[in-house]
């Protein structure tokens, strides 16, 4: 009949999704496009956010080729895990952060689950807090944040807010200004903080000035993002102290921790979320609540990382074996940083760069302005994101010379 | 508001005394609103199931296959392919935000056809997804969030338990068509084609495209092309969950007939797959999302939002099971003994529904038992009323659902007799 001709027609070029925009390119992959379409021999991709060896290759530690090795071996099945993940995973997981005698942990008043990684903890986070956090739909980011925070939290239904962090002017730490700012955050709101290794900048407080952050007397509800733990310092109860002094100067806090870097185990997405709460009654309820959100985004967590995970953190030679691999990382991170500067006095450059050197973890705020990163990019094929920010680990003994001899030239 | 009011009055206390402060906020609580959540009914199945001490008690809750020992199964052509890929000591670099490509390709031919006309045009993007439901619940937030015709989602009446907070938590609304029919214990066609001839336009109509779970109830080839046509006459969006592709007939391209069905009537699908049963893959968390476009320009731009989605819940996918399904479907060799491997634990079902329903004739049931045979996949929809389903539990330790359903996994041939006997004795 004409009429289902009609209909057939219409329904043949109908389309659901034709008011479906093309979204804005994504930045960091914009940098890798751009590189891997270069031909200069001497390229550099400092976009990169993963750890790369003094090769420029990624970097699979022993510890976790072992642990693989292990449990090959066991032949063990793939049935489900828990919504919540692998039980001994989330011990392990939380021991690593708080430390193994912490009070939390034998009170048993934390409730940890394993999630995908590091962004699916802070989501899984930014949803219980919309779902349960009555008091404020306000998370206060550091200004600038890693630039994943604001989705996941916009996403799941809250508001973005920031305090002053950054210093241009010393690319430092604003304490005054994260100070006053936070001082004037209304009660109750959440406030995330980034545990160690801050990302993009790598400034990090000082504990003194961890101190007085804790103290401010806000009531304000703590979120601590900790993905580098290890990574920063090399010593994973050094990169945890602030995480755990807050929980001793009474923070009932929430946390996330990834194992993406300081494990190497990225694309395996292991990851924890913890809420530390009044008493383990209250975390049992916590937990119940965190299973039904959880149960319909993915109804469990993968396997394969969190047991990887599980048997470094939990077989004694690997835990050893892994600290000392974590600790070669970051060693490197910090041996690049000082060959950076000293290359740039080499090079003759009469700038303070000392703050290459105090920075900490995978990423380094040169204080390069866009033009200065247009330039890098286009004269040496040095590329990195606008807002001057490097990854470390880019670097190699084989190109930090090349690198100093472009950041001089376009800075002079 | 008292919370709020008793803090104001703890930070003043704080002001007064800094130890006071301190105390107080060691001992006040963020969550003390935050109430204790219901017990998830088949969580609680398993765990009565593992206090009893019944030797011959059975777990019919069971969502996963069991060999007929009832133990897990890990099928032959999956540790092969670990071995090849430990083999090859590849790294651990972050997979795209869409997954692993050579993946997400198998995984849409695996589904459509490899000769299918969408995947030459490009027209489809298919996204890797944690399992099937990260694939649902990504569909439920693409259409939240671009999906402007309806907030309405239909529900086949009964869907699994998961659906509902899945659509709900993304912000769609829930609806329902009828689908079993309590009276033949199959499925309830006019009813359904009643129901959806009415729902209005541009709703999204979820169905499940073989092994319907619970039921177990499928419709026909005629049946499933009259829902087209209605559908199509109504303009619905829809959503395929197949879950359950080759474990169903242990044919895979006849358990994805309803899919590519639909799509040459030139419905613009959206489509979640597991390889959880299929594969055995469960904890892997191994699936993907498809949605079939009008043309390849419009699959760039949803990809583009798809990914936009996705980075702020986890970023990208976790690896090692879509490398596990990947080398099974790209190795010739794997993929045949796959093959054999899932067409083994479908007929293994359907042999435990032969012998079940042969037990019950032989223990002197004169009820028909047609439909245990009829009914397909994991599960099976007795008939059960809770009062039987209780007797069964209490006097001769078998567990299962309170509406009924019993997972064929949980069914070997050494203990099938014994859950005749029992169903008997609890419907005669």
């Amino acid at each position: 009949s004409f009429h289902s001709l009609t209909s057939n027609f219409v329904f043949f070029i109908f389309s659901w999704w034709g008011g479906v925009q093309m979204g804005p390119p994504d930045p960091i992959l914009g940098v890798t496009e751009a590189f891997k379409r270069d031909t200069n021999p001497k390229k550099m991709n400092l976009g990169v956010g993963a750890y790369r060896d003094d090769k420029g290759k990624p970097f699979v530690l022993s510890c976790v080729r072992k642990a693989e090795a292990l449990i090959a071996a066991k032949q063990l099945d793939k049935e489900y895990l828990p919504i919540g993940g692998l039980g001994d995973f989330t011990k392990a997981c939380a021991q690593l952060a708080l430390g193994a005698n912490n009070e939390v942990l034998s009170s048993g008043r934390n409730i940890t689950v394993q999630t995908i990684s590091g962004t699916g903890s802070l989501r899984i986070g930014a949803n219980f807090l919309s779902r349960f956090h009555g008091g404020s739909r306000d998370v206060y980011l550091p200004k600038p944040s890693w630039g994943n925070h604001t989705p996941i939290f916009r996403d799941a239904g809250m508001q973005l807010k920031a305090y002053r962090y950054y210093d241009p002017s010393t690319c430092g730490f604003d304490f005054r200004g994260a100070l006053e700012d936070i001082s004037k955050i209304p009660e109750q709101s959440v406030i995330l903080l980034h545990a160690c290794a801050h990302n993009p900048t790598g400034v990090d407080p000082k504990q003194e000035q961890w101190k007085e952050i804790s103290d401010i007397k806000r009531n304000l509800l703590v979120f601590f993002d900790m993905a580098y733990q290890g990574f920063a310092s090399g010593d994973i109860d050094r990169d945890a102290w602030a995480v755990r002094y807050f929980i001793e100067q009474g923070h009932n806090i929430l946390l996330s921790q990834s194992f993406a870097k300081n494990m190497g185990l990225y694309g395996e997405r292991v990851g924890g979320f913890t809420v530390v709460c009044k008493d383990i009654e209250e975390s049992k309820r916590v937990e119940s609540q965190l299973k039904i959100l959880i149960r319909p985004i993915y109804s469990n967590p993968p396997m394969n990382g969190a047991r990887i995970a599980t048997t470094i953190l939990n077989t004694p030679e690997l835990r050893l074996l892994w600290l000392e691999e974590v600790h070669g990382m970051a060693n490197r991170i910090i041996k690049m940083r000082e060959q950076l500067v000293a290359g740039l006095k080499k090079s003759g450059s009469s700038h303070n760069w000392q703050h290459v050197i105090d920075q900490i973890g995978m990423f380094c705020f040169t204080g390069l302005k866009p033009e200065q990163v247009e330039r890098l990019t286009k004269e040496f094929s040095v590329y990195m994101t606008k807002d001057g920010r490097i990854s470390m680990a880019g670097i190699s003994s084989g190109n930090v010379g090349y690198l100093a001899e472009g950041i001089h030239a376009v800075t002079k």
